[in-house]
């Protein structure tokens, strides 16, 4: 497999970095009690998101879900935007009427963020079904974690997309728990990749926490769904490092698992990867300076800025109450 | 002008939209030409004539349906879903009203969700519980969505082309046994402005506040009773929800009383949102209490004279009228 060109992996360091300084920053708030919104971390997934969105596009089509900030900030939605919406603020994406768990900004592709478990895979087949439609050359990838598939929707939509070669790909962050319940526990399936195959789709397993091996994976699967042969799944193995959301219980994650979880953190494994590649030191450091300077900027945006107006309950029901 | 069924009506409003817009598409089960246009045949000849990326003929999965449509809106196009049979929506209530209903609302309006969900319903025809409901007030009752049904042919073409020019998702529901109904044909480009409720029949005596194949019998009574003295409004509402208030105000401060009448089952009914509001908004012009009537609570039946019983009987419609008026 060849290296990852030096710039991509500048790239995909970058966005890592935002998605694990903005997972601190945000738990940071909710502590201090700055904030106290429902948020769900994204602590050890970090690489998995930031590789994702690496590999696409700016104007491909995103879904993603509650545990979404990863692809929401990788894929480059404005932070103050972002922080703006997280606080339910005026300022926010969707004026603070979705809140964390439905962040939309079409501009950057993010199309939508569900809070319903496997929901977004059959709207992914929609987006992609429009660009297969009219010919845009877009892909749709739609993020989701193991506890997701085994809802109906999922297989549905697996089913429907390959029947249709849509250009879409599921990317399943299987990170060891659907909520607060272990893999082994929600299902049988030795892994959920191999389930590709009863669809007739290409399915790739891979390790979500070594970019070498998640980067090249998203790559191929993206140029896969672009080039019209069809959906992949993309099974990325990672872990969830907190609980389901911040503040809740893990007291059902064995510790064994817990020192397991330390022993893969992607974050240093991806560090150690780019001084072998002979990035200094001080170059990742100032990279992940200038991260939280715009993230520190973007939260005080946040903080100061209004809130909605209280006639907003009313509008954007329908097109008459725009 | 030559005649249409409600079929041919709903078949010609859906051509013309397509032939107007490449946005403009059909999902569902069964709706290509290889497998027969339909179950109904409502789009019989379309792919033919548009292809099979725009007439998609799907598996059986009511969920990747309406997804697929949801996210094809949301990528600008215009999809029109069909749901075989209304009670099949029970397969894919998440996608419809935590999805089509609310993202333009969650999104702060930047991504509405122009869907029309087509399906069929009725009772009368020996499909028996699970393909016989009117399922309409549990979409009433969920915020962002438009519930419409055509009484008629001409109105099922110019309610089509609303409810594809329409920025919202709206539930199209189509009675089977309105199907083979003729009208004179409107004629291309006819629309019926969804929210817009008709006048079906004036009176003065009553207002009877109805829609889709009630209608028929709701004219039917209001025939006998011009005969006895009575003078039966009939409206029919066409858009069910967000429903035309001011026409249903308007007839029943003119008569002072009003009856409302659904095939749906009557407990928590859109007829009694209706009841409500007249109560709330009419009360200095009423001359007693608004009256409903709907299905009987319970499964439709599959035995003909079981469910012929459970149908509101028009004797019933006759008998709250009288009751209304004061001759009984």
């Amino acid at each position: 497999m060849a290296e990852i060109e030096r710039d991509k992996l500048l790239d995909i360091y970058t966005r890592t970095m935002k998605v694990n300084r903005t997972d601190e920053k945000f738990r940071e708030l909710l502590m201090q009690g700055k904030v106290a919104v429902m948020y769900y971390c994204v602590r050890g997934q970090e690489l998995v998101s930031a590789a994702a969105m690496a590999a696409l596009e700016d104007d491909d089509y995103v879904v993603c879900t509650y545990r979404g900030q990863g692809e929401q900030t990788a894929k480059g939605i404005p932070l103050e935007k972002w922080w703006g919406e997280c606080l339910g603020k005026a300022t926010g994406t969707c004026k603070g009427k979705g809140g964390t768990m439905h962040i939309t900004d079409p501009e950057t592709g993010i199309m939508v963020t569900t809070g319903v478990v496997g929901s977004g895979l059959p709207i992914a087949n929609g987006l992609a079904m429009a660009s297969q439609n009219n010919g845009d050359g877009r892909v749709t990838l739609v993020s989701f974690g193991d506890g997701a598939a085994n809802i109906g929707g999922f297989h549905e939509a697996m089913n429907m997309a390959q029947l249709y070669k849509l250009p879409v790909v599921f990317l399943c962050q299987n990170n060891r728990y659907g909520e607060h319940t272990a893999y082994a526990d929600h299902t049988d399936s030795t892994d959920i990749s191999s389930r590709a195959a009863g669809y007739g789709m290409k399915g790739i397993k891979v390790d979500g926490n070594n970019v070498n091996e998640v980067y090249p994976a998203m790559e191929e699967a993206v140029e896969h769904a672009r080039s019209g042969k069809g959906p992949v799944l993309v099974e990325a193995m990672c872990y969830r490092m907190m609980g389901h959301f911040f503040g809740s219980d893990f007291s059902y994650m064995p510790p064994e698992h817990l020192a397991e979880m330390q022993a893969e953190d992607p974050l240093p494994k991806l560090r150690q990867v780019m001084l072998e590649r002979q990035f200094t030191e001080e170059e990742l450091d100032a990279i992940v300076a200038k991260i939280d300077a715009d993230i520190d900027a973007a939260v005080q945006h946040a903080l100061d800025a209004p809130l909605p107006d209280i006639n907003e309950i009313y509008k954007d029901v329908l097109e008459e109450t725009a | 002008m030559a005649e249409i069924t409600m079929t041919q009506a709903l078949n010609l409003a859906i051509d013309e939209a397509m032939a107007e817009d490449d946005g403009v598409f059909c999902l569902g089960e069964d709706v290509a030409a290889k497998q027969g246009g339909g179950v109904f045949k409502i789009t019989s000849g379309l792919s033919e004539k548009y292809g099979e990326n725009r007439i998609r003929a799907t598996p059986i999965s009511e969920t990747a349906i309406i997804g697929a449509a949801v996210g094809a809106a949301l990528a600008g196009q215009r999809p029109i879903a069909e749901i075989m049979l209304m009670n099949f929506v029970g397969v894919c209530m998440d996608q419809i009203v935590n999805h089509a209903a609310k993202l333009r609302f969650m999104s702060g309006g930047q991504t509405p969700c122009p869907i029309v969900i087509r399906t069929t319903t009725g009772v009368g025809v020996g499909f028996g519980g699970q393909h016989s409901d009117m399922l309409e007030a549990w979409f009433a009752h969920v915020a962002g969505i438009h519930v419409v049904t055509p009484s008629n042919a001409a109105d099922a073409r110019g309610l089509m082309r609303s409810a594809i020019d329409a920025n919202d998702p709206v539930i199209f529901i189509e009675n089977i046994l309105c199907y083979g109904l003729t009208s004179e044909d409107p004629g291309p480009g006819y629309r019926v402005p969804l929210g817009k409720a008709a006048v079906a029949k004036e009176g003065s005596d009553i207002s009877l506040i109805t829609y889709g194949r009630t209608v028929l019998d709701a004219l039917e009574v209001a025939g006998e009773l011009e005969k006895e003295g009575i003078s039966v409004e009939v409206i029919d509402l066409r858009t069910i929800a967000p429903y035309d208030e001011e026409t249903v105000l308007a007839s029943v401060n003119k008569t002072g009383r009003a009856l409302t009448l659904h095939e749906a089952v009557r407990p928590f009914g859109t007829g009694a949102e209706i009841a409500a509001n007249i109560q709330e908004k009419c009360w200095d012009n009423l001359k007693g209490p608004v009256r409903r009537i709907g299905g009987t609570f319970s499964a439709v039946p599959f035995a003909t004279h079981l469910e012929q019983a459970w149908i509101p009987q028009k004797s019933d419609i006759v008998a709250q009228i009288k009751a209304s008026v004061g001759k009984d």
